[in-house]
């Protein structure tokens, strides 16, 4: 593959000044949600009106549009996943995570035998899609571990996606060939000087190289990436709109990929931050409601770390997919139960449970929508 | 009766299998739709489960199962697809459907025509999912596609017959049944969609979606029968012109 020098979303977002934008939220009017939720095609002028302070009192006719939509793009289903957390080595010294570098916990990372013991567990629980997660070691967790692990799961799964350190683009070009699917990068903040006081230490504290990223997934081609921000590092209007930004700007120059948002609140994990800034339940449904309305093709993404009775009313608001059962430290589900966590889960239900609980709020849990098979060219 | 390929409908409504909120219901609501020709996503079955969820419930004898490709970007996928299914679910039937873009899931007219050829050679019955284009489809037949489906308007967005012209022309031009495949979105599109002559409609979002499906689905079925027996019956001219007051022809006796 020639790759000539292409522009990325660096150039775009460089003439986005954070406190502008940030006005610009505040400063928006019951008029202009009124004219973003009877619009028929929405800008991102009105999903900064949908996410603005000004759009609370229309929180009822948000998710009923919300509903609405999504229904008609993907129908009455929930997609199930499940994390599998390979390695909590990390060299990135992150604030908020259980997995900073100087976070003094056990490191491990799972061997084949011990992936495979994982799967076993996984499998039983009726997944089919799974997410893999690591730190950022470079020496232990990099390109030939992550080639022996697809290899290894390509024949267990029908997706498989990962979460793990920004690559180079040719290591993405060939982990799609080992059967790689979804790749999820979240920027945590599009604050600048913040991310740098958020990720003092480590390759994570590389801004730029986080913030081109899904440039690169574009190119090499990868069928799905995530989007997000951490929700209470910094003030999570301005941050859900960078987003969309960064999502509007990806569709435009990788029309070939899917995207999917999360929307991760920060949850307390031993010895770590405090959220700076809090968000309501009520101002998430907010969000995921305006990310709907602002988009209607993007797949929103709900984990664990949300309580179980907001995790049982989102599911009809414009959520498309959620996790159940997960365990966030690496051996979680079969080799080491009792490790460090990465943050504490919320909802504990079994996969099982959950799947019950969604066919009694009619709609369908579903374990598998894409096929390996599917993919043969590259 | 509609004939494609060797085989024989009664029903002109076809069906998908997605967005219900649950296989139990997708299985009532096909059944009173009347339909006779089910697709399915193969990304969607396990097809390496017999007991599968989805198709455990479409064994009924009256539903045929048309695998679709939905999820492929290109023609070597397509055809790769397209020999999983024949394998799995033993049948030659094949939609057809390339879409590149999975934002508002056009089909690649390109690779599209380039799988028709190939599968059509293998010997497959190939329905594909196209734009409302009229010389594609005759591109399509020439190279042994068994019908067309053009869309009436994007797919899942229940708009209706956005492409009427051109679904005109395309009926009006085509040797192959004319199916009208996405965007239909209330019975009334699809009677109209049979009404000025299509061969078959096929129908998904706007039944799955219903607060009722299965009534929805009853509500397609006389639509699509009511659609027909006009297209039959001849449908009187729309008058254009009211008659002049001063004729401006009698001057010729």
């Amino acid at each position: 593959m020639v790759l000539k020098k292409e522009n990325t979303f660096t150039e775009l977002f460089a003439t986005h000044d954070w406190q502008t934008v940030k006005s610009s939220i505040y400063s928006k009017t019951s008029r202009d949600v009124e004219r973003a939720l009877s619009a028929s095609n929405r800008s991102l002028e009105d999903f900064k009106a949908l996410i603005s302070p000004a759009a609370a009192p229309y929180l009822e006719q948000m998710a009923n549009l919300s509903q609405q939509l999504t229904q008609k793009r993907f129908g009455k289903v929930i997609q199930m996943y499940v994390p599998l957390y390979l390695s909590n080595e990390c060299n990135n010294i992150c604030t908020y995570c259980g997995f900073s570098y100087d976070n003094k916990v056990r490191r491990k990372t799972l061997s084949s035998i011990e992936i495979m013991e994982e799967v076993a567990v996984i499998k039983k629980m009726g997944y089919d899609h799974v997410l893999l997660v690591t730190g950022e070691a470079n020496q232990s967790v990099h390109i030939d571990y992550f080639r022996k692990v697809l290899k290894l799961l390509k024949p267990h799964f029908s997706q498989i996606s990962m979460e793990v350190q920004p690559l180079e683009l040719a290591e993405y070009v060939e982990l799609r060939t080992l059967g790689l699917n979804t790749v999820l990068v979240y920027q945590e903040t599009y604050h600048q000087d913040y991310y740098k006081k958020h990720h003092p230490k480590g390759k994570k504290a590389n801004f730029q190289y986080r913030l081109t990223t899904p440039d690169r997934l574009g190119r090499a081609g990868i069928h799905k990436m995530g989007l997000g921000v951490l929700i209470g590092l910094e003030d999570w209007r301005t941050d859900s709109f960078f987003t969309a930004l960064h999502l509007s700007y990806l569709e435009k120059h990788y029309w070939q990929s899917k995207y999917s948002v999360s929307f991760p609140r920060l949850r307390p994990f031993s010895g770590g931050l405090a959220p700076k800034v809090t968000m309501s339940d009520r101002e998430l449904v907010q969000l995921i409601c305006a990310y709907r309305i602002f988009n209607e093709e993007v797949e929103l993404s709900i984990s664990t770390r949300e309580t179980q009775i907001f995790r049982d009313h989102i599911i009809k608001l414009g959520i498309t997919s959620m996790s159940a059962g997960s365990k966030t430290n690496p051996g979680g589900y079969a080799v080491e139960p009792q490790s460090l966590e990465q943050f504490e889960i919320s909802d504990e239900r079994t996969a099982a449970e959950i799947a019950q609980m969604i066919t009694n709020q009619g709609y369908e849990a579903v374990w598998k929508d894409w096929d390996v098979n599917l993919a043969t060219t590259h | 009766m509609l004939t494609i390929a060797n085989r024989s409908f009664q029903s002109r409504l076809f069906t998908g299998t997605g967005k219900f909120s649950s296989p139990k219901e997708m299985e009532q609501a096909l059944l009173a739709s009347g339909t006779e020709l089910v697709t399915v996503a193969l990304k969607r079955v396990d097809l390496t489960n017999d007991q599968d969820d989805i198709l455990q419930h479409l064994k009924h004898p009256q539903f045929h199962l048309l695998p679709n490709t939905s999820g492929v970007r290109n023609a070597k996928e397509a055809i790769f697809a397209a020999q999983m299914a024949r394998e799995a679910l033993e049948t030659d039937w094949i939609k057809l459907e390339i879409h590149p873009d999975p934002k508002y899931l056009m089909p690649d007219p390109i690779e599209t025509l380039k799988a028709t050829e190939e599968l059509a050679k293998l010997g497959f019955v190939v329905l594909p999912y196209i734009h409302a284009d009229p010389v594609l489809c005759k591109r399509l037949e020439e190279v042994g596609t068994a019908a067309v489906m053009p869309l009436g308007s994007p797919i899942g967005s229940n708009k209706g017959l956005k492409t009427i012209d051109f679904l005109e022309i395309i009926i009006d031009q085509s040797r192959v049944p004319v199916v009208i495949d996405a965007g239909i979105g209330s019975p009334a599109a699809a009677a109209r969609a049979i009404e000025i002559g299509a061969d078959a409609v096929l129908v998904n979002t706007a039944i799955a979606v219903a607060g009722d499906p299965i009534k929805m689905a009853t509500a397609f079925k006389l639509a699509v029968e009511a659609g027909r027996m006009a297209f039959e019956a001849k449908l009187a001219a729309v008058g254009n012109f009211a008659e002049a007051s001063s004729p401006l022809t009698t001057f010729l006796t």
